[in-house]
């Protein structure tokens, strides 16, 4: 009987020669990556479990990116990373982003592939639910808890139960010039609810996942949390090779799913078919086309995240937002470092994207998770009362982004950077086909 | 956390679908730490602060878990709709329910990661029901939960309804937590 990729990857990782979905397994861990909030209390247990002088199982494989609250003066945020930097001086860590060193990156989950983390065919364990995200990388990579994360911190291992896998297969050879992975994975989690993954892994595969580029990928993966997925997965090709290859020198072994492995269900989508989508307030499963909505009224425009935070989102926004003034507050933040960069050395039309963002008045942030989960109350961007927000991040439920008198529309780089420039939900083929034109 | 055999009986407090783990402690009370007992008190003042006023203690609604000037609840069993605990992976959230004095939740789904951290964690015991109770309980009822005979007694309304049984993961729940279930199995040494 085949197996599907994930179904492998556990397999290898327990030592066991094929394993079912169903069955509880203990994997070896590849990664463990932790941050700012959930480190302090990570740390609390492993040192409660293990002792004051204990040694985690592997410092190679531990790797700390402080991304949540970093730009605040909340005295208890600013604690939780010196927490963090006292426990990796005290375990000589080589893989510590410091806030305020060079070394400092942002948001975690697009910090690890570029940072070569996130390799084909390894397990990886977050304390953070959007590790999904490196499934995109076909690596088996999900979200954990701190005792968990204690767990492997002491011995190298979790129990996991292994999912069923739903395929998603694209077909298209193209994608539209208006719509974006953000569109497809919101299509998909209206389709089959917030809880429609629960326990399973989304595996993304077919003609139209060759097309996209590895930031598209990880828009994809990334919000299978959203419909409940432990894991998504994308099977790796010459994309996925080049990518990790020139971020690492470790050796890894993709592996793939096999042609006669079983699937808890399969669905179809074609690229070419999809049009520029939206989930409104109060959840990401409540889907509505943009034209649907076109004209709700809104107060602020939000780019950023490990969703919708990539240098790919803000070339998107740039595309529209270029040249013209904006009717809302707009918030541009850099999801890493490195992606700040790219702000400065990427241009269109000759020009840095960085000064297309600020002629049009955007506030720009510093890179970090800012205020896609609200945060302490001086977080840049938060939504402290009851604005209405159109916003590239992932998750919508009541007071999210701060207050919970507040709305949250989830949409497209482009959908954003569109309704910005009009004060109001809109389309954005009214701009990007006047643009072909 | 109660030992899965034993009997929990309490106050219901009931909440409706999708309750997400934002709802359950917002992000900006997770600086607070879990270790200091001053500090962790905060996690119980907090719990379900997130979820709008509305819909927080239903089907009457406008009922806070924990008041504002307490730290602990006088309600100890959580009634919810489907989809449990979705959102982040913050162990914050079953921690803090556990912190104002929550035993346990009722629900027909959980969310995996919230499921896992409940049990892992040893904070508070997921029971699925078999039937959406969000809809028939009323916050304030009497509840009684029999682990041993699959169901939950509502003494105010005279009624009872079906539970699963846990499972899989009943050992580690006997055991109080993945630490000391794996001590006991010999995985890791004892303290």
């Amino acid at each position: 009987m085949g197996m599907t990729l994930t179904e492998k990857i556990l397999a290898n990782h327990s030592g066991a020669s094929s394993v079912e979905p169903g069955e509880s397994v203990w994997v070896d861990v590849d990664v463990l990556m932790t941050h700012d909030v959930c480190g302090p209390p990570s740390i609390g247990i492993f040192k409660n479990q293990f002792g004051e002088d204990a040694r985690v199982w592997d410092k190679e494989k531990l790797v700390i990116i402080p991304d949540h609250y970093i730009f605040t003066k909340d005295k208890y945020a600013n604690r939780n990373v010196d927490i963090l930097r006292a426990f990796a001086a005290d375990q000589d860590l080589p893989y510590f982003y410091d806030v305020g060193s060079e070394d400092y990156k942002g948001v975690c989950h697009i910090a690890l592939p570029e940072e070569g983390f996130t390799r084909p065919g390894e397990v990886l364990f977050g304390t953070d639910s959007h590790t999904c995200t490196a499934g995109a990388f076909g690596q088996f990579a999900t979200g954990i808890g701190n005792t968990d994360a204690a767990f492997i911190m002491g011995t190298g291992q979790l129990w996991v139960k292994v999912p069923e896998t739903m395929r998603f297969e694209f077909e298209g050879t193209s994608m539209p010039p208006y719509i974006m992975a953000k569109d497809i994975i919101l299509k998909i989690i209206g389709d089959i609810g917030v809880d429609g993954a629960t326990y399973r892994t989304m595996e993304f595969g077919g003609p139209g996942i060759s097309v996209m580029s590895m930031e598209d990928r990880m828009t994809l993966t990334n919000m299978v949390i959203e419909a409940g997925g432990k894991n998504g997965v994308v099977e790796p090709d010459a994309k996925t090779e080049a990518y990790v290859r020139q971020r690492t020198d470790k050796d890894f072994e993709p592996v793939y799913s096999d042609p006669d492995a079983t699937y808890h269900s399969k669905y179809r989508y074609n690229l070419e078919d999809m049009v520029p989508m939206v989930a409104k307030p109060h959840s990401p499963d409540n889907k509505a086309t943009a034209l649907e909505l076109e004209g709700t009224k809104l107060d602020r425009a939000y780019i950023g995240s490990c969703t919708g935070g990539k240098l790919s989102d803000f070339e998107a926004a740039a595309e529209i937002i270029a040249g013209n003034d904006l009717k809302l507050d707009t918030y541009i933040v850099p999801a890493t470092t490195e992606i700040a960069e790219g702000l400065e050395t990427h241009t269109l039309n000759g020009k840095p994207l960085i000064d297309i963002f600020r002629e049009a008045g955007c506030k720009i942030g510093q890179a970090s998770c800012a205020a896609c989960l609200g945060g302490p109350s001086d977080t840049f961007g938060r939504l402290n009362n009851q604005e209405v927000c159109i916003s590239t991040t992932n998750r919508n439920y009541p007071g999210r982004m701060g207050s919970k008198e507040s709305q949250v529309y989830l949409a497209s780089p482009y959908t954003v950077a569109a309704s910005a420039v009009t004060g109001k939900i809109t389309d954005p083929r009214v701009f990007i086909q006047q643009t072909v034109i | 956390m109660a030992n899965q055999q034993q009997i929990i009986s309490g106050k219901a407090f009931v909440l409706g679908k999708n309750i997400d783990t934002d709802q359950i402690i917002p992000a900006e009370h997770l600086v607070y730490s879990l270790d200091d007992p001053e500090e962790r008190k905060f996690y119980g003042r907090y719990a379900l602060s997130g979820v709008p006023d509305a819909e927080s203690g239903l089907p009457q609604g406008n009922i806070p878990l924990v008041e504002e000037d307490r730290f602990e609840s006088e309600f100890n069993i959580i009634v919810g709709g489907p989809n449990f605990g979705c959102g982040s992976s913050r162990e914050h959230a079953p921690a803090s329910l556990d912190i104002a004095g929550v035993q346990a939740i009722i629900a027909p789904t959980f969310a995996r990661i919230f499921y896992r951290n409940s049990v892992d964690g040893g904070f508070v015991i997921p029971y699925e029901s078999l039937e959406d109770l969000s809809k028939e309980v009323h916050t304030g009822d009497k509840l009684e939960i029999h682990p041993q005979e699959r169901v939950v007694k509502n003494v105010t309304q005279n009624e009872t309804y079906d539970i699963r049984p846990l499972g899989s993961v009943a050992d580690i729940v006997n055991a109080g937590g993945i630490f000391e279930f794996a001590r006991k199995e010999g995985m890791i040494p004892c303290q």
